[in-house]
């Protein structure tokens, strides 16, 4: 320890040793619960970190619970990559997987860094970061996606859901159409002029106008959503309305959170990697403690996601 | 994992471990998959039944995340209760939280049916033109 420390410290000095006290990062001899400080204020820091993500998902549960509709995530999350559409929950359930899987490496380098093999512990853990990265990777490509192609912003939720059945009416003539609308059933309003990532590009149908105002069949509105109009079983005339606002500010907020605690762990993960490849928990003969710190975080992480998975996407 | 069994053995209850998370995950995404399906979209018992049974799930891979992967299993018990105890504090915030939610929804509802109501007058209520006639 520093000598700094020392002279602080020095009127204590004989007394703290009396009672087997030593100033120092360790926290001293004492081990409370038998674990050493680092690993047990981790536990705590991770204690406190679950109430704040326990925080914001009861906050989505409560609004959830508030609202009429809520987009059904089958049709909300149904693309992928290389031009997929339609197959719900697929490409979330392999991100699920990739951070699933890179808890399993971060297991088995702690078990070798228990056995202080410097290239098991190194070798795992680059394992832990790749998969890290590439859920990082995965959640950019979703979150452009929802963003740049669907429109949906913090703001502004285009994925509504019908609370009443009915039948569409033709965009051009304000007809009664064939095309039934059914209660719980979310659409996506689609900006007019734009591609929506839908796969029904070059297909034969009708050009809404892009210019805002009230057609006959449709709306347009100051965003250049479009808004098709319906009738209700009921015999009312209605236009399909924007989704809850909060679903957007929640999904944001909520996987943002989150993805923001993979990113520190990649970064922490990296560093320890580097230092444990130089050899500093070797030197320190503590079974790499460092590693079975950063292994608890990364492990949190996913257990966080579990929950996230469950909520956003599952139910 | 460690400390307990040998090398060998703690190594495959890794992948035995990963293996069990997969498969909860698969069975969960096949559940979720299920109550949204064509045939089970008007059955409303279905769709508690599977979402109740998706929560155990995940609260299953919860467990098994903190107590094997964590490795809390393995430490003194006063650490994992020390942790474990203060989220049963959270069973509250969900059941006072959630009922609010419902609260604001009926309050919305209401609203809604009040709005679509008919005003009917009462007395001195109706203002016609001839009010405005002076003198």
């Amino acid at each position: 320890m520093a000598e700094h420390t020392d002279t602080l410290v020095a009127e204590d000095h004989d007394h703290d040793h009396a009672h087997g006290y030593e100033a120092g990062w360790e926290g001293g001899k004492e081990k409370p619960f038998g674990a050493g400080y680092g690993k047990l204020m981790m536990w705590y820091f991770l204690l406190s970190d679950a109430f704040t993500f326990a925080g914001f998902l009861i906050a989505y549960g409560t609004l959830r619970f508030s609202s009429p509709s809520w987009p059904v995530p089958d049709t909300v999350f149904s693309t992928a990559p290389i031009g997929i559409h339609d197959m719900p929950l697929i490409f979330v359930t392999f991100m699920s997987f990739l951070l699933i899987i890179s808890s399993g490496t971060m297991v088995r380098a702690v078990q070798e860094g228990a056995r202080e093999n410097k290239r098991g512990v190194v070798f795992w853990m680059l394992l832990t970061v790749l998969g890290g990265a590439g859920f990082l990777g995965c959640q950019a490509w979703e979150w452009n996606n929802l963003i740049n192609v669907e429109h949906m912003t913090v703001t502004t939720n285009p994925f509504g859901t019908y609370t009443e059945n009915g039948v569409y009416l033709d965009p051009e003539t304000g007809e009664r159409t064939d095309e039934l609308v059914e209660e719980g059933e979310t659409y996506l309003l689609h900006k007019a002029g734009a591609s929506h990532g839908e796969g029904h590009e070059g297909e034969d149908h009708f050009e809404f106008s892009t210019t805002p105002g009230d057609y006959a069949g449709y709306t347009v509105d100051d965003d250049q959503f479009i808004h098709r109009k319906y009738i209700t079983d009921a015999g009312e005339t209605k236009t399909q309305a924007f989704g809850p606002t909060a679903f957007g500010a929640l999904f944001f907020g909520i996987t943002g959170f989150h993805g923001f605690h993979v990113f520190t762990g990649v970064i922490f993960l990296l560093i320890i990697l580097i230092n444990a490849g130089s050899g500093v928990y070797a030197s320190r003969k503590n079974g790499y403690e460092m590693v079975e710190k950063i292994g608890l975080y990364w492990h949190f992480v996913d257990l966080v996601w579990v929950f996230v998975f469950l909520v956003f996407y599952l139910i | 994992m460690a400390g307990h069994l040998s090398y060998e053995d703690s190594k495959k209850a890794v992948w035995k471990g990963l293996g069990l998370l997969a498969a909860v995950t698969l069975a969960e995404v096949f559940l979720s998959l299920m109550k949204a399906a064509e045939w089970a979209e008007d059955i409303q018992w279905v769709f508690v039944l599977a979402s109740l049974l998706i929560i155990i799930l995940s609260v299953y891979k919860a467990y098994f995340i903190i107590y094997e992967f964590m490795h809390m299993g393995y430490e003194v018990k006063g650490l994992a209760m020390s942790v474990l105890l203060p989220m049963f504090l959270l069973v509250w915030a969900l059941i006072a939280f959630f009922s609010e939610g419902s609260y604001w929804k009926d309050n919305r509802a209401e609203i809604e049916d009040r709005n679509q109501l008919e005003a009917t007058p009462g007395v001195g209520a109706v203002i016609t033109d001839e009010d405005f006639v002076v003198g």
